[in-house]
């Protein structure tokens, strides 16, 4: 209970931190739209996202209560919005979550095993990073069919390489410092050492290049997608509307500037939130704080 | 009683000798001073009693703590004994801090470790601790990080950790010299009382001979590697047998000479 308390306490302080600045309080107020927007949209929109109707085609934005208005079929382009948001959300952070694990499972495999293991998973590091995401998630797609999973998974693969060779040398570097060393003098483990010496130190590099990654998966999700690779054209998503808008785009230039520009903010916001995260993560940043 | 004994201890990195045959014992409670010029291998002999040498380090001869060999035992088998019956106070002592960590969570880590202590309980204890150390206003401290302290209070802090557990060997590896002359006096006389205090061995390793006449009798004088002569403080200061240790006691002269304006003023 006192354990949870104190974490707590730590991300008041962080968190207080971020939202200090400007923009990592606009990278949080995109963030929890999205979160929010995602959630929401399980339960209510203001029309059905899926619903077609031609009487209520090519509506401009406020007409009869379609806030950004309709498409060629009717669709209320602002409840597909909010529903793709799910399909945006569950990209970014499934990405990042299969980028986090297998890049420091790599990182520190490769830091910590004796010589010859270390130098095969880093040989193996670039052998795989040479490989394009985008190519892999297209065999991910021709195996098992293009969907939201096969997205996030070659994101999460790709990426999470990346983190690897990125953090390897952030690792080794932790990992030669004196307090490391101290704090095997005073009779620490290799597990200890990572858990408490590694991991809270390389948070601040991970989660930068995490958010970016998110930043990633958000783009490649849209592209993906665009391309036919991603979920079906049934399923509401930022990407899908690009796709099925982009032939009208001289008649109503309106319905591909909608899921664009979601497809950029959040981009943005999650660049901006991992910098400001950064910097509200390192105490010695994180001006005027003693509790 | 012998607590510390190497034998022939040799260390290469590949065909590098950088120790060779450093033999010499340490009784309980002894203080031992290990002298000797920049790159003599100091360092690395005390890595290699605590078995903290880098993987690439090949090691021959023979460590005994408490008349069991070290030499060849598995790392688990040595991280009970580190912090624990054998512990290091580092030279830097900002860098040998985690600047993510509360000092308290550093100064109490080798109790939780070993004592298998609670979390509270383990804080209480480095309360305790930093008030035996000299530190200002423990309950506060307990809770700042390392760049909040000053050098001298950081070094404090490395020394309450290596305390902790009341080791019977205590490794210190040039606790002071990354400190100004006062702080300096000062962290030598805590070494001092707590080393007394607690009957803790003292392996001293410095190349400053002022420091080391502080706080031990018995010196051990390295260069390239090899121990060159050894014996009590005075013998040394007043009859050196080898050449490379007239000359690192002229140098020593020659830097007292030229403090010495400074400290009239
Ligand atoms: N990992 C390593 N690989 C190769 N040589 C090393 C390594 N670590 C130390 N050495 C060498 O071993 C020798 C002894 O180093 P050590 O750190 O023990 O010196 P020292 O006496 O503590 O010096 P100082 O007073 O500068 O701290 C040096 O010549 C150094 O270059
Ligand atoms: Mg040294």
């Amino acid at each position: 209970m006192r354990r949870a308390a104190r974490r707590w306490r730590t991300l008041r302080t962080v968190a207080s931190a971020v939202v200090r600045r400007p923009t990592g309080a606009f990278g949080v107020a995109v963030a929890a739209v999205l979160v929010l927007a995602a959630v929401v949209s399980v339960w209510w929109t203001p029309f059905d996202p899926q619903a077609t109707d031609v009487r209520a085609a090519w509506l401009l934005p406020f007409q009869r209560g379609h806030l950004l208005g309709t498409d060629r079929v009717g669709h209320d382009q602002f409840s597909q919005l909010l529903a793709g948001s799910r399909e945006t959300l569950f990209a970014a952070t499934g990405s990042a979550s299969i980028a986090a694990v297998l890049g420091i499972a790599l990182g520190v495999t490769a830091v910590l095993s004796p010589r010859p293991v270390g130098a095969v998973v880093v040989q193996a590091i670039d052998l795989v990073i040479a490989f394009p995401g985008l190519l892999l998630a297209m065999v991910l797609a021709a195996v098992y069919g293009g969907s939201l999973a096969t997205v996030v998974a070659a994101v999460g693969i790709s990426a999470g390489v990346g983190v690897a060779r990125v953090s390897r040398a952030e690792i080794a570097r932790i990992l030669s410092q004196d307090y490391v060393l101290a704090a095997r003098a005073a009779g620490a483990s290799t597990g200890r050492i990572v858990r408490k010496h590694l991991l809270p130190n390389i948070a601040p590099t991970l989660i930068v290049q995490l958010s970016l990654v998110m930043a990633l998966a958000v783009l490649a999700e849209a592209t993906l997608t665009y391309l036919g690779y991603g979920s079906s054209p049934s399923t509401p998503s930022w990407g899908g509307l690009l796709h099925t808008q982009q032939d009208y785009i001289r008649v109503r230039p309106l319905l591909v500037i909608w899921p664009g520009l979601a497809v950029a903010l959040t981009v943005l916001g999650f660049n901006l939130l991992g910098d400001a995260l950064r910097d509200a993560t390192d105490p010695r940043l994180r001006s005027g704080v003693r509790s | 009683m012998t607590l510390l004994e190497t034998d022939d201890l040799t260390v290469r990195f590949g065909e590098k000798t950088v120790l060779d045959g450093i033999g010499f014992t340490l009784a309980a409670g002894e203080r031992l001073g290990l002298i000797g010029a920049s790159g003599s291998g100091k360092s690395l002999t005390a890595l290699a009693i605590l078995g903290l040498l880098p993987e690439e380090a090949q090691v021959r001869g023979s460590i005994r703590l408490d008349g069991v060999e070290l030499l060849g035992r598995g790392d688990r088998e040595l991280s009970r004994l580190r912090g624990n019956r054998m512990a290091m106070v580092f030279q830097e002592p900002l860098s040998a801090l985690n600047p993510l960590m509360r000092v308290g969570n550093q100064i109490g880590g080798p109790l939780r470790l070993h004592r298998g202590l609670s979390r509270k309980k383990a804080l209480a204890e480095a309360i305790s601790l930093a008030e035996q150390v000299g530190l200002p206003d423990p309950e506060n401290l307990v809770r700042a990080y390392p760049h909040q302290l000053s050098g001298g209070q950081r070094q404090r802090v490395g020394i309450a950790m290596a305390v902790a557990s009341r080791p019977a060997l205590l490794l210190a590896d040039e606790p002071t010299t990354a400190l100004d002359v006062t702080v300096q006096a000062e962290i030598l006389g805590l070494l001092d009382d707590l080393v007394t205090e607690q009957g803790t061995a003292l392996l001293f390793v410095t190349h400053d001979l002022a420091v080391l006449a502080q706080v031990v009798r018995r010196v051990l004088v390295m260069g390239e590697g090899r121990v060159l002569e050894s014996g009590s403080l005075e013998t040394i200061l007043r009859k050196p047998a080898h050449p490379y240790t007239r000359n690192l006691l002229e140098l020593a002269r020659a830097a007292s000479f030229h403090r010495a304006p400074e400290a009239a003023r």
